[in-house]
């Protein structure tokens, strides 16, 4: 059995080493997670930085100020808005982690409903519920001077970050669609092999191909990529016989907000509140 | 974080938590003779939440958890969205539960269509789940919980001092999230579990390369126990009204019926012939109550009392060898020992369905959806999670309830601490309030997970 003090006298912490923060809006927590399952690298990332901030892990807190500042989460609250405008004054660097902030994440289906008849359906009394009618991205709310896609964050990716940031040089990340890395790891395109929808060729890679190796068609967690062309995908889908809506579904996922698989969304029905404005939905 | 004088401290400034000094919409300003704790922001717990607890004398007057985490209105997020799409949005309420989401929403979607799902499938299903428990107890144990017993903010802290605690704890719960990478492709929202079965599933040999990792966490887990019942725990009696899931032969995760300490006894898809969920204005989060309006208890403590003549040979050793049953049940704080319990059972039974491993002849059986109600419930990390869905001629869900663990506890950890805080009064202000915070914890909130909205079907008051 192990033998467990009090602590003890802990030794002064490097002045040099970066002030971090981790904190979260409207999210599942997930991102913050990742870091702390890098596990073993975890203590080794405590050596480098100076947590100073990271409620989910500890109870020693600080209002700032933050070299870099890790931002889980959409927002979706009043008070968030004010919070994250607050925060903004108070980081070096902000980093935003996930699909939550930086497309909306799942929630921001809501942008396309009718936010108040939702929460009055639901709260016997909606009045003290705090809730925005839109959940958006940080970027929409702050400058952001840098972000990890995916819902969840790739832990390959974070790792490259937190090191680019031990070293002060930039991150390295591929600007590849998620077809790119399947196609290196010698996948079988579930799209040629069953036909099954897919949206590697429009989403921006980093989770290393996971779903079609997995089996199953490309979700889009990581968002799209810049110019993809979502619209020309679409038509294939539906040019294959899927009706437009079902088509709309495969982009309204965790990360429907972001443009420009927001206008399948709109176009072509598949969240609620978005009927398709090609007219096709009964 | 507070000052002696129960106001936040510099650092409740906090996205998403109310302004410091604020009082909570509703809740009375304080008087003289009248003493309080309020935590702004619970720290160490996933998702967020405050706590105010009032007393006059030693007579409670006020004990709130307070959930102010924002709502993402995940039962009206399904509607309209097919099955294996449900399956994918449902594990985004919570990180680190994402696997009980997705066992829940498939079993329930399988109990509507009628689906019988390939043995070898069901045993992946219960692996998966053990890596999920794994990893969220390896989490709570040590990076959450034990702090608090050895008197340091953070693991970090701890870390600083007692780095091979920490590194045990860091190792066990990385082969759990090795177990959910290999089943599902990442271990935070895995990618594979699909209504029939899965996706993909594992050749012998990937879940062959298991059997070392597996055999050292049942090691480290058996140390987690020791090191556990070497704890101090506070002193705290009460016997609360317990429920879990109950199989004959197995500890529960995704089959049998629903139990309580006072002899219910269900099926475990009519969870909501017993219970029912009521909103409270201080709470995102609804509560839930028995439908005679009373409080209970889910979670490893229910699961130990209830169930705890099915763990693995080798858990109920530790347990026995512990000494803690009777106080797993009667004092909170004990969960530490509990969830050290339950990590030694997954951690040996994953072990044991990695050796015994046959792949299904398919990943998964081919359905048809058809309209109609499907509801069940299984054991997350945090306790008993039902799930209802009604699915439309068009295999469309068209309404959704969803009722996460730390919701129904919520009235069972208020309830508590109303019980406990008189008995913290004569210690100095912030370390009475660090015991509360440390009470909260035992019951491993999950706070992303408890708020959300139901459907159409509430009762209004």
């Amino acid at each position: 059995m192990d033998t467990v003090s009090a602590p003890g006298t802990a030794p002064a912490p490097a002045p040099a080493r970066p002030r971090v923060g981790v904190v979260k809006f409207a999210s599942c927590d997930g991102c913050q997670l990742s870091i702390l399952d890098l596990e073993r690298e975890l203590l080794e990332v405590a050596a480098h930085f100076d947590i100073v901030e990271f409620p989910e892990a500890s109870s020693a807190r600080s209002d700032g100020p933050y070299d870099v500042l890790f931002v889980e989460g959409s927002i979706s609250t009043p008070e968030q808005a004010e919070q994250i405008a607050d925060l903004r004054g108070r980081a070096k660097l902000l980093v935003t982690i996930g699909a939550c902030a930086t497309a909306g994440g799942i929630q921001a289906l809501r942008n396309w409903a009718d936010h108040d008849a939702w929460r009055a359906a639901v709260y016997a009394r909606p009045e003290v519920v705090s809730s925005l009618a839109t959940a958006t991205p940080i970027a929409d709310h702050v400058r952001v001077d840098a972000e990890l896609r995916g819902c969840p964050i790739g832990i390959g990716q974070l790792r490259e970050l937190l090191t680019a940031l031990i070293l002060g040089r930039r991150p390295e990340v591929r600007d590849e669609a998620v077809c790119a890395e399947c196609k290196r790891r010698g996948a079988v395109c579930v799209m040629v092999a069953t036909g099954t929808p897919c949206l590697g060729p429009v989403t921006q890679g980093g989770c290393g191909a996971l779903c079609p190796r997995w089996g199953r068609g490309c979700y889009g967690c990581f968002g799209p990529r810049e110019a993809a062309n979502a619209q020309s995908l679409a038509g294939w889908f539906v040019g294959a016989g899927r009706d437009e809506p079902d088509v709309g579904r495969l982009f309204a996922g965790f990360t429907a907000w972001a443009e420009p698989f927001r206008t399948m969304v709109t176009e072509l029905g598949g969240a609620r509140g978005a009927e398709g404005t090609r007219g096709e939905r009964e | 974080m507070t000052t002696p004088d129960g106001r936040p401290g510099p650092s409740g400034t906090r996205p998403g938590a109310p302004v410091p000094g604020t009082p909570i919409p509703g809740a009375p300003s304080s008087d003289g003779d009248e003493r309080r704790f309020d935590v702004a922001y619970i720290t160490r717990v996933e998702g967020e939440g405050s706590l105010r607890l009032r007393l006059r004398g030693t007579e409670v007057v006020e004990a709130r958890l307070g959930i102010f985490e924002a709502p993402r209105y995940f039962e009206q997020l399904v509607v309209g969205r097919t099955p294996d799409e449900v399956v994918d949005i449902v594990a985004r309420i919570c990180g680190i539960c994402p696997v009980a989401y997705q066992m829940s929403a498939v079993h329930a979607f399988e109990a509507a269509f009628g689906i019988e799902i390939d043995p070898a499938v069901r045993a992946l299903r219960r692996l998966l789940y053990c890596g999920e428990w794994i990893q969220s107890h390896a989490l709570h144990v040590y990076l959450l919980h034990a702090p608090d017993f050895l008197g340091y903010p953070s693991a970090i802290a701890l870390a600083a001092d007692h780095r091979e605690v920490v590194e045990r704890g860091l190792a066990v719960k990385k082969v759990g999230n090795r177990i959910i990478s290999i089943l599902g492709a990442r271990s935070i929202h895995p990618v594979s579990v699909r209504v029939g079965g899965f996706s993909r599933v594992p050749r012998r040999a990937e879940l062959d390369a298991l059997r070392g990792p597996l055999a050292e966490a049942i090691e480290g887990a058996r140390e987690t126990v020791a090191m556990v019942a070497g704890f101090r725990a506070p002193e705290f009696e009460r016997e609360p009204m317990l429920v879990s899931l109950r199989h004959p032969s197995e500890y529960p995760f995704n089959e049998g019926r629903i139990v309580s300490s006072d002899g219910l006894d269900l099926p475990l898809d009519r969870w909501d012939d017993a219970f029912e969920e009521h909103h409270v204005e201080y709470s995102n989060a609804l509560h839930a109550r028995t439908t005679d309006g009373r409080v209970y208890l889910l979670g490893p403590a229910a699961r130990i009392t209830l169930a705890g003549d099915t763990l693995h040979p080798v858990a109920a050793e530790a347990l026995a060898a512990s000494g803690l049953r009777d106080a797993i049940r009667t004092n909170a704080f004990w969960s530490i020992a509990a969830r050290a319990i339950e990590l030694l059972h997954a951690c040996a039974e994953a072990l044991d369905i990695v050796e015994a491993y046959r792949p299904p002849a398919e990943p998964r059986v081919a359905w048809t959806p058809r309209p109609g109600r499907g509801a069940w419930a299984t054991e997350a990390p945090r306790g008993l999670l039902f799930h209802r869905y009604e699915v439309d001629e068009r295999g469309f869900v068209s309404a959704a309830q969803i009722v996460p663990p730390t919701s129904q506890n919520q009235g069972a950890i208020e309830q508590d601490l109303a019980l406990f805080a008189p008995s913290v009064l004569s210690l100095p202000h912030e370390e009475a309030t660090l015991r509360l915070e440390q009470l909260i914890r035992s019951y491993d909130p999950c706070i992303s997970c408890a708020t959300h909205f139901l459907d159409l079907t509430i009762e209004r008051e």
